[in-house]
């Protein structure tokens, strides 16, 4: 509890006591006159009032009418007023009560969701003369050589030159693998290091890390408010008046009904009325959960390496019907990966063998890719005569025997006679001694994980799965297939991306969103115009972070299978919340008018109404 | 130019009120006010000085929400 909240606590305590030993008073001094009960139950009132009153002073001089501590002292002036003492500082008691309650459930919850996003390291150890010291990050310079010991997350992101270790990069992309880092390689901020001590020679500023940058970007984003919030935040502008006149009414037009049907206008029970009116319209409880609930959802989401860049993208993504996926790197890998060999008299081993040492001098990504399919490392000692044949292959000599590697072209100049491959990618042929041995197969592979992303993306709701690619027909079918792809369309320039993806904006339904899914890199003009621009793997990669409206951190498709299940628990919960507190309001005004609930149930109601929806918005934060 | 200040208000509602206000002092070309993160992020109207629109701020929310705070103005 804060400082201000220990205080009001201790009001409450007091003034509760003072209430209670009021009523025995009262109760042992049954015929005590009225002026004396005035004053004795003015303490307990005073005690825990007195700031509410001062504020309502203050509305008043301001202009203020309908500000909540104006309606408060109102409603428990008038209920003095009408001689229920006890109603009146009891009410007042209740009312602080509510708010303390309130605000420490807030604070809690706010505190919960900042913890899940607190990833970013206060300190930064550099080695000054054999010793690690401690210094302010912020003062870190780029280029700065820091030390970071095991247990602790890296500050500012850079390039380890000393030591090697194992990596948790879950605070940024939610996956729990840790990875391996030696010398050389890049790391980001908000790792933590789980094993030995390295040395990064820092390559940007801390502010401009990794970390800072996610932590930026999740505070601000309820900043971009969505159409649920600014809908409460604009009732509530109306609802108070309208309660306001409600209660007016009220107070005339009961007793004035009562006078034209002959009957005493008995004006302190409708005056009583009104004044649970003005109770019940303190709009405080419907406004807190919404701005809760999507602030927990973008928290929650955060934590599993899913930044929504805007609560209003939370609201738009939550009505996915279409995902459009760009095919390189959101799909597949966008790796070369040798995916079959074709061999005829000779070993598969034997032939990938020979083509990797044939390749073994080479750089270019499918000789690579080559290379990695080998079991064995080429030993380039039993290669000689190595001759790179540009735009064909490459020609060698192997344990004595002539080898070329190479494509249709090199094996037609060769007067080999080859066979063609019926499988789509890149197909390199091999002949030993001018004799055809069979080729491999090249291409990009998919992911594991894209086919089960897309069915739970149809679980989710998710109307149809569609993907654009730029490659051609024949190696875009396979793989759209392998995914369960509802529609793919190939051979697209990114103009023609764009125009796509337009048309499929132009043929959804109203309420509708379409949502684009790409890395981030080459397709920003189409990650733009979508409803929601989804950017994968983006860890790293400042311009995906910047182009995108959702950033997915690493890049397994299963990730925005969870990105549209939190958006839909959000929302469904931003709902629930709405009509619930709404829904109790007006119950409580319509048993306030016929005189059933009086101001002490009005302040419950609105106690528990928002304690129900903080808890409820809370389960935001848990979701699988 | 915009500028992000962190804020403190009790209530939910009174964070709206002050966005309002803020959004009705002159030099303020947009506030956005975020209740859960405590901060108010400030567009300035072109050639306005948030060192002397900031106070006017603060004076308005104030009128609205008498304990509310603005730091680092």
């Amino acid at each position: 509890m804060s400082k201000k909240q220990k205080k009001v606590l201790f009001r409450i305590i007091i003034s509760f006591a003072a209430l209670v030993v009021c009523g025995i008073v009262s109760y042992i001094f049954d015929g005590m006159p009225s002026w004396g009960q005035l004053l004795m139950y003015l303490v307990p009132y005073l005690i825990i009032g007195y700031d509410i009153l001062k504020k309502a002073g203050k509305g008043i001089l301001n202009r203020q009418v309908f500000d909540e501590n104006f309606l408060m002292a109102v409603a428990t002036i008038g209920a003095v007023a009408l001689g229920e003492y006890r109603e009146g500082a009891a009410v007042m008691l209740f009312y602080q009560i509510g708010e303390l309650f309130q605000s420490i459930a807030v604070g809690r919850s706010r505190r919960n969701i900042a913890a899940l996003m607190d990833i970013r390291p206060d300190c930064a150890y550099i080695e000054r003369d054999g010793e690690i010291a401690e210094v302010d990050p912020d003062e870190v310079e780029v280029g700065s050589e820091i030390v970071v010991r095991p247990g602790e997350r890296i500050p500012i992101d850079g390039i380890i030159y000393d030591g090697k270790t194992t990596l948790n990069t879950a605070a940024l992309t939610g996956e729990s693998l840790p990875a391996d880092a030696k010398a050389g390689d890049e790391v980001h901020s908000g790792s933590i290091n789980l094993t030995g001590l390295i040395r990064i020679k820092t390559t940007k500023e801390f502010g401009e890390s990794t970390a800072s940058k996610i932590l930026e970007l999740v505070e601000n984003s309820s900043s971009k408010k969505s159409k649920s919030e600014n809908f409460i935040s604009r009732f509530a502008r109306y609802y108070t008046p309208a309660v306001c006149g409600g209660a007016l009414a009220l107070a005339l037009a009961g007793p004035l009904v009562r006078i034209m049907l002959g009957m005493s206008p008995a004006w302190g029970s409708w005056v009583m009325r009104a004044l649970t009116f003005l109770v019940i319209s303190c709009p405080c409880a419907l406004v807190i959960s919404i701005p809760l609930s999507f602030f927990a959802g973008i928290g929650g989401a955060s934590g599993k390496g899913v930044l929504i860049k805007g609560s209003n993208y939370l609201e738009t993504m939550s009505k996915t019907k279409y995902v459009v996926f760009d095919k390189t790197g959101t799909i597949t890998q966008g790796v070369f990966e040798v995916t079959a060999v074709h061999h005829n008299a000779r070993e598969r081993e034997t032939l990938l063998e020979y083509a990797a040492l044939a390749e073994s001098g080479s750089n270019h990504p499918i000789a690579k890719s080559i290379i990695k399919a080998c079991k064995t490392a080429p030993d380039k000692a039993r290669v000689t005569e190595l001759e790179e044949l540009a735009g064909r292959g490459v020609k060698a000599v192997i344990d004595g025997k002539t080898v070329a590697v190479g494509n249709d072209k090199l094996m037609r100049e060769l007067g080999v006679e080859y066979r063609k491959c019926h499988k789509s990618g890149t197909i390199v042929h091999i002949s030993v001694d001018g004799m055809y041995e069979g080729h491999i197969v090249i291409s990009d592979v998919i992911k594991p994980t894209s086919r089960q992303a897309i069915s739970e993306l149809k679980a989710a709701g998710v109307k149809r799965a569609v993907m654009l690619t730029g490659d051609s027909v024949a190696a875009a079918e396979p793989i759209a297939a392998e995914a369960g792809m509802d529609e793919v369309y190939a051979n697209l320039m990114p103009a023609d991306k764009v125009e796509k993806l337009e048309w499929l904006i132009d043929r959804k339904n109203d309420g509708e969103t379409v949502a684009f899914v790409g890395d981030g890199i080459n397709d920003a003009p189409v990650l733009s115009r979508a409803d929601v621009g989804i950017a994968m793997g983006a860890l790293g990669s400042d311009a995906a972070i910047e182009a995108a409206d959702v950033v997915l951190m690493d890049d397994n498709p299963l990730k925005l299978a969870l990105a549209i299940r939190i958006s839909r628990k959000c929302m469904r919960i931003v709902y629930q919340n709405i009509v619930f507190a709404i829904g109790v309001k007006l119950i409580c005004l319509a048993l306030g008018a016929m005189g059933i609930a009086n101001m002490w149930l009005a302040i419950f109601a609105d106690v528990g109404v928002m304690v129900l929806a903080v808890l409820n918005a809370i389960r935001t934060l848990h979701i699988k | 130019m915009r500028k992000s200040y962190k804020i403190e208000v009790d209530c939910a509602n009174c964070a709206n009120k002050m966005e309002n206000a803020a959004n009705n002092t002159e030099g303020v070309k947009k506030a956005v006010v975020n209740f859960m993160a405590l901060k108010m992020n400030v567009e300035f109207e072109e050639g306005a000085n948030p060192k002397t629109v900031m106070p006017v701020v603060l004076k308005n929310c104030r009128k609205i929400e008498s304990d509310c705070e603005i730091f680092g103005i």
